[in-house]
């Protein structure tokens, strides 16, 4: 049963009392942008077999949401962090670079 | 090759069953072929046989990471209707299911399509008026469906208990020409016949790159070496993200674990397939008697082929209220395959941004029933170069358009 720390009330919490929200950190496009950046902020997704940032929602706790980094080919979790970040921070970039050395990076 | 009959069983009988030959050939990759397949699940397959059946392309490889049929077509519940609201989908799973009909006679191989009907149980006014419009919807596409009275329902399956406590039955779709086929079989039957045709089906073999030029897709890097092609063919299902980011490209789907269960056999209890959305569950009960058991999908990506157990216990509570004397069966086994899930529940039968190469996926949880019309209408894709009829409407383009064909109703539940 995959378990995330919620670091909005520091519980742990496992899956049945989270809801998934998909990719996270996707760039916005609205009003005035060109039909590929709306096509591609609506449903384009990395869908990455590996390491993968996302949001859930803690929604049979707290309710909030916050941002998860997690491998999709082992259910290891890397590491949770508040849902107001715009990008993954540094040190979990590190941590994980450290475990998976194949890996690209993180890619929007 | 020999074909199979009743008289090959006799002549072999006679000799011990020494004449059997292997269903396919394993042959090594050659240099290059005119269009390599991507993929030997039921739809890689599918593709390839029409290929050659209608449009004589036999030089044609299909490579498969592990073996034929061990994705989502080897795991699935194996039922196959066509009762979908909009016409697209109505038409290439109808054409699916007509071609069902007749597939153990076209591939001399017996795939068990058992045409026992399929019950889709409306348990809400609201799903009592969806499926009541999915009925009349299917009325103008020429599908055979009906809306059918809690009476009829119990009739058709004794089994069920109409009255819950929760969820009383209000009614059914019925599809009587739905039902379920045997799944490893219509992969076997294709690649058999594939082989037959002098296509080259090449498995354990991972396409690990994609090499291009100009636009154009040239070849693949394989685990056992580069190989060239003509068309290059995507068919891959869960690992279709990967696939395309090899090759460039992002689609609009996300991977996710389904799982189904089969109980220990018992004697034989309901003649139909179930399918409960309300509730979330569906069963049958396959030839050998097990109930055949299958519910949602996780709600994370994941690639795991293994899935939640909590989704275990809310698609067996789910049956239990259902079929109440299910409640002390033994479950025997359980698995999960990774299902390519778009946001519209339509799959993609598309050309991508490289011009020679043809991608064909998010069939979802729903993409068995969909085998052979969807072979038939990829081939018709890659032979041409433009999709057909039945292919068009499931263009990549449609996310661009917001053409969406919407069937999150008639897939409720994963199926
Ligand atoms: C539990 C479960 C229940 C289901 N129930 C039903 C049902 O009742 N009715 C229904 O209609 N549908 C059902 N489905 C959905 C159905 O199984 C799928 O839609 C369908 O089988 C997809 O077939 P496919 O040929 O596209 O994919 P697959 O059978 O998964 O084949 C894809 C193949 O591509 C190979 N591959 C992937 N990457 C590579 C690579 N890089 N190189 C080489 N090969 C590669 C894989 O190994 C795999 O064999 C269910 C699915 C599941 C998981
Ligand atoms: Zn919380």
């Amino acid at each position: 049963m995959l378990l995330l720390t919620c670091p909005n009330c520091g519980v742990e919490a496992d899956e049945t009392e989270l809801s998934a929200g998909g990719q996270a950190h996707l760039k916005r496009f609205a009003a005035g942008s060109s039909d590929d950046e709306f096509e591609s902020y609506l449903f384009h997704r990395s869908n990455a077999k590996g390491v993968h940032f996302e949001r859930w929602r803690h929604s049979y706790g707290c309710g909030k949401w916050f941002l998860a980094a997690r491998d999709t080919n082992t259910l290891e979790v890397f590491g949770t962090y508040p849902a107001q970040t715009p990008e993954p921070p540094k040190d979990l970039i590190a941590a994980i670079k450290k475990k998976r050395p194949d890996w690209k990076g993180f890619a929007k | 090759m020999k074909r199979y009959s009743a008289f090959a069983i006799a002549r072999e009988a006679v000799r011990y069953h020494q004449g059997w030959e292997r269903a396919w050939a394993s042959p090594v990759p050659k240099k290059e072929y005119d269009v390599i397949i991507v993929g030997a699940g039921g739809h890689g397959l599918a593709t390839a046989f029409y290929l050659g059946k209608n449009f004589g392309i036999t030089n044609v490889a299909i490579i498969e990471k592990g073996w034929l049929g061990g994705g989502n077509t080897g795991r699935n519940t194996t039922i196959i209707r066509s009762n979908y609201l909009q016409d697209p989908s109505a038409a290439i799973y109808e054409k699916a299911r007509s071609l069902y009909e007749t597939m153990s006679q076209d591939l001399n191989y017996n795939v068990m399509f058992s045409p026992r009907g399929v019950m889709m149980l409306a348990q809400t006014e609201h799903e009592v008026r969806g499926y009541k419009r999915t009925a009349h919807a299917n009325a103008l596409q020429g599908v055979k469906t009906e809306f059918i009275t809690p009476g009829k329902v119990k009739y058709l399956c004794p089994i069920i208990e109409v009255n819950g406590p929760r969820f009383p039955v209000l009614g059914a779709l019925w599809q009587a020409r739905g039902g379920t086929a045997r799944h490893d079989a219509v992969a076997w039957g294709y690649a058999r016949a594939c082989s037959d045709m002098g296509m080259d089906i090449i498995q354990q073999c991972e396409v690990t790159g994609i090499t291009q030029a100009k636009g154009q897709v040239t070849g693949v890097e394989t685990s056992k070496g580069a190989i060239k092609c003509k068309k290059l063919a995507m068919v891959v299902a869960g690992h279709c993200g990967v696939l395309a980011e090899k090759a460039g490209f992002r689609l609009p789907v996300e991977s996710v674990a389904l799982q189904a269960l089969v109980s220990e056999p018992i004697k034989p209890c309901m003649d139909v397939v179930v399918m409960a959305n309300t509730v979330h569950g569906y069963m049958s009960q396959s030839d050998k008697g097990e109930m055949v058991i299958g519910g949602g999908t996780d709600g994370f990506n994941n690639y795991t082929q293994r899935g939640s157990f909590h989704h275990i216990e809310e698609t067996v509570r789910a049956l239990v209220e259902t079929f109440p004397m299910i409640s002390r069966l033994k479950m025997l086994r359980q698995w999960g395959g990774i299902v390519d899930v778009t946001g519209d529940r339509s799959p993609i039968l598309s050309k991508t941004p490289l011009g020679n190469c043809f991608i064909n996926c998010g069939w979802g949880t729903g993409g068995f029933k969909a085998i052979p019309g969807s072979g038939w209408a990829m081939a018709e894709t890659i032979a041409k170069g433009e999709p057909g009829a039945l292919a068009a409407p499931f263009g990549l383009d449609r996310f661009k358009e917001g053409r969406f064909i919407d069937e999150s109703v008639a897939a409720g539940v994963a199926h």
